[in-house]
């Protein structure tokens, strides 16, 4: 049982920067852009937060330079897609070529003066037990005993959540995303808010990076991103959930479950052979394609439905020319 | 009249340019270091700027190899972040012969293919391999070492401090476990070790399915010290084991470099390599001609704790009492060549530093013998890839009965 605790603590956490690359993409999506750059802005958020909240040595200005990080390199894919109509994919791509490479150079530039996670910084990253819930047997360790991201991650997630499908500006998001001509129409700044969401989204996405970091201590090795890829497995998530960000907090869980299941499913085999030997004879790589081969089935699913309005914003991933109305 | 004149001038100026290049480009093979200048080139998996791991180590070795032997710097060409895909590493070659290069340094497994092919394509140029198994007569060897009799060393650390903190659980993240004999010695070895010292160890291993994954790598360390594990050792690049360790209160025995900086009251002591040992030497050699080289390098250089080729970092405050005098007395026992770790005499070392040595089967984890009671040590099988079993006393979670 202790095990079993053990295992969704670590589904939580380790899942949890997933949520925030999740809800920053969907945020972006819904106002019809497809930013596939979320690996690199994740990075950058990550080091510039990590490297100015440990030199302030406060939680709060670690998370403000990686929102601030993040959002200046979503202002660069605003600038390069909806101003200049550069090809969305592309510029996507790049941005995560570059966030990555800016990491490395950060990262290698700063060198032996590196300083491991530490100081007011790892206070304010200890698991903060929430009253009374935290204090159940079991259930208390597994869901109300977390850093601060995971609850953050939640509330960003619900507050999106209310901003797109319970706001005024949310429905023109959303109108922008499924039809900017008629949006423009309506009279809705077209550019304005799609700036707006492709900044906010990014800066999000830059929360998570920085959860990451934190997660690993700050320890730059140099061969290896904190992200992990983390920011590819958020892009299949935003389909999971359906540009949903409240199936999104459901969705990052089951998709941190197959992440840990390959770090648990060793253990579950050996402390209990009868029940779980089996997992044992599952090879690594199969959990590591698990997340994408449900993304698959769920676009496959949600295909084969045929539903009158689809989840996906009908105008993603086009550029926006005003003149071709 | 005068143009004919020019014309005819022309004409033997192009001719005579023309043999003047043909001339310059002789096809007779060239010597081993034509220009005098002896030129070293390098091939990177990674980054020659990398501040940790792999690369690094390799790349700090080759300076002070250099150093020592008073070489310039620009005596080395590099070529970095070269991927195991033989097409890159043909390049590589091509450009560090280009530049005159005369022995040439591959330090990722996975270049062995090209390095071999190459090494018939360029017959004088010395070519060595780390971490490899091909090798010809005349100028390609690879270079290994005996890793495992540091792994043992460290491993009597571990046992000794499972002792004094009164828990036999032993935890080890390894990049890969029996697919290897690399990381199937390592694993055997260490736990070897720390049976040596605590009878009643148990070493718990879980597998990363990769060389390097610093998220995996900590999440893994996590789950091991969940699970009741009070030393983390590991087999896989980042100090990640070690910073789960010093977050948990427990402690652990780092890989290729000395990782107390990263967890200072966690990290007892860490297997490292001396790279720097084997270049001094083979770089020597090579000056001294391709001849020169191979006869005293080997087609399969393999050393150990004797040549001083690998080692373990020195041992921090975090160890138990007795550690150094144990790890002596056990080194001692192995330069002295009358014991090796894979051998059917089983050693128990106290904190006194006092060896008891018994015979007995070493056996795999499935109860299969391996060597018989007093045995030789299957030193061997390693550089052979044939250890692909866990031994008695590992518990590990996959591929286990493979």
């Amino acid at each position: 049982m202790e095990l079993f605790a053990m295992f969704i603590a670590s589904v939580i956490v380790y899942g949890i920067p997933l949520l925030y690359g999740t809800v920053g993409e969907i945020i972006t999506e819904k106002s019809g852009s497809l930013n596939l750059g979320v690996e690199g802005i994740m990075a950058v958020g990550a080091i510039i937060g990590y490297l100015v909240g440990s030199k302030a040595d406060s939680m709060f200005v670690a998370m403000l330079f990686a929102f601030l990080a993040a959002a200046f390199m979503g202002l660069i894919f605003a600038v390069l897609t909806v101003t200049l109509k550069a090809n969305q994919n592309v510029t996507g791509l790049t941005i995560t070529t570059f966030g990555l490479g800016f990491y490395f150079f950060i990262g290698k530039a700063v060198g032996s003066d590196w300083k491991l996670l530490g100081g007011n910084l790892k206070e304010a990253y200890a698991n903060i037990d929430i009253p009374l819930l935290s204090k159940i047997p079991y259930v208390g360790d597994m869901f109300f005993s977390h850093n601060i991201f995971v609850y953050l991650g939640i509330i960003i997630a619900i507050v999106v959540f209310i901003y797109l499908f319970k706001t005024k500006a949310g429905l023109k998001t959303r109108a922008i995303g499924e039809n900017p001509a008629a949006a423009d129409a309506a009279g809705i700044n077209v550019n304005l808010y799609k700036y707006l969401n492709i900044i906010i989204g990014a800066g999000i996405m830059g929360l998570g990076g920085l959860a990451m970091g934190l997660k690993m201590d700050g320890s730059f090795e140099g061969s290896n991103c904190w992200i992990n890829g983390y920011g590819w497995i958020a892009i299949a998530l935003v389909i999971f959930a359906k540009w949903n960000p409240l199936i999104a907090i459901a969705g990052t869980f089951v998709f941190g479950f197959f992440n840990s299941l390959q770090v648990y499913s060793g253990s579950f085999a050996t402390s209990y052979p009868n029940a779980f030997g089996w997992l044992a004879s599952i090879p690594t790589e199969f959990y590591k394609a698990l997340p994408f081969i449900i993304t698959a089935l769920v676009l496959i699913i949600s295909s084969i439905r045929k539903k009158k309005v689809p989840d996906e914003p009908t105008a993603m991933g086009l550029n926006y020319y005003r003149e071709d109305r | 009249m005068k143009k004919r004149i020019l014309v005819a001038i022309l004409v033997v100026a192009m001719v005579a340019s023309l043999a003047v290049v043909f001339a310059g480009c002789d096809n007779a093979p060239k010597t081993f270091n034509p220009d005098g200048v002896f030129k070293i080139g390098a091939i990177y998996i990674n980054s020659q700027n990398d501040n940790s791991g792999y690369t690094y180590a390799h790349h700090t070795a080759i300076k002070k190899a250099m150093a020592n032997l008073y070489l310039d710097e620009d005596r080395l060409a590099i070529v970095d972040n070269v991927p195991e895909e033989d097409d890159a590493v043909n390049a590589a070659i091509d450009t560090l012969v280009g530049q005159g290069c005369d022995l040439i340094i591959g330090i990722s497994f996975g270049y062995i293919n090209a390095m071999n092919n190459k090494a018939k394509e360029y017959p004088n140029v010395l070519f060595t391999h780390a971490t490899g198994y091909m090798s010809n007569d005349t100028n390609f060897n690879n270079y290994f070492g005996r890793i495992y009799q540091a792994r043992y060393l460290a491993g009597i650390a571990a046992g000794l401090k499972s002792l004094e903190i009164k828990n036999n659980k032993i935890g080890y993240v390894s990049a890969y476990t029996t697919a290897y004999a690399e990381t199937a010695s390592g694993i055997n070895a260490f736990a070897m070790g720390a049976i040596a010292a605590n009878p009643d160890a148990k070493v718990y291993v879980k597998k990363l399915g990769s060389w390097g994954n610093e998220t995996m790598e900590k999440s893994l360390a996590e789950a091991l010290i969940q699970e009741g594990c009070g030393v983390i050792s590991q087999h896989c690049d980042s100090a990640q084991p070690q910073i789960a360790a010093q977050n948990a209160e427990v402690f652990g025995c780092g890989y290729n470099s000395d990782m107390t900086a990263q967890a200072p009251d966690a990290h007892l002591t860490a297997t490292v390599w001396h790279w720097d040992v084997y270049y001094q030497k083979a770089i020597l050699t090579a000056m001294g001609g391709m001849e020169n080289f191979m006869e005293k390098m080997g087609k399969d250089y393999y050393a150990g704790l004797k040549e001083g080729l690998v080692g373990v970092s020195p041992l921090s405050k975090n160890c138990a009492a007795g550690t150094d005098k144990a790890i002596e007395a056990v080194s001692k026992l192995i330069l002295s060549g009358e014991w090796d770790v894979f051998s059917g005499v089983k050693l128990s070392v106290d904190a006194q530093g006092k060896i008891t040595k018994t015979n007995a089967d070493l056996k795999d984890c499935n109860g299969n013998v391996i060597v018989e009671a007093g045995g030789k040590s299957v030193d061997d099988s390693v550089i052979k890839s044939t250890m692909n079993y866990l031994i008695e006393g590992v518990i590990g979670d996959y591929d286990i009965k493979e």
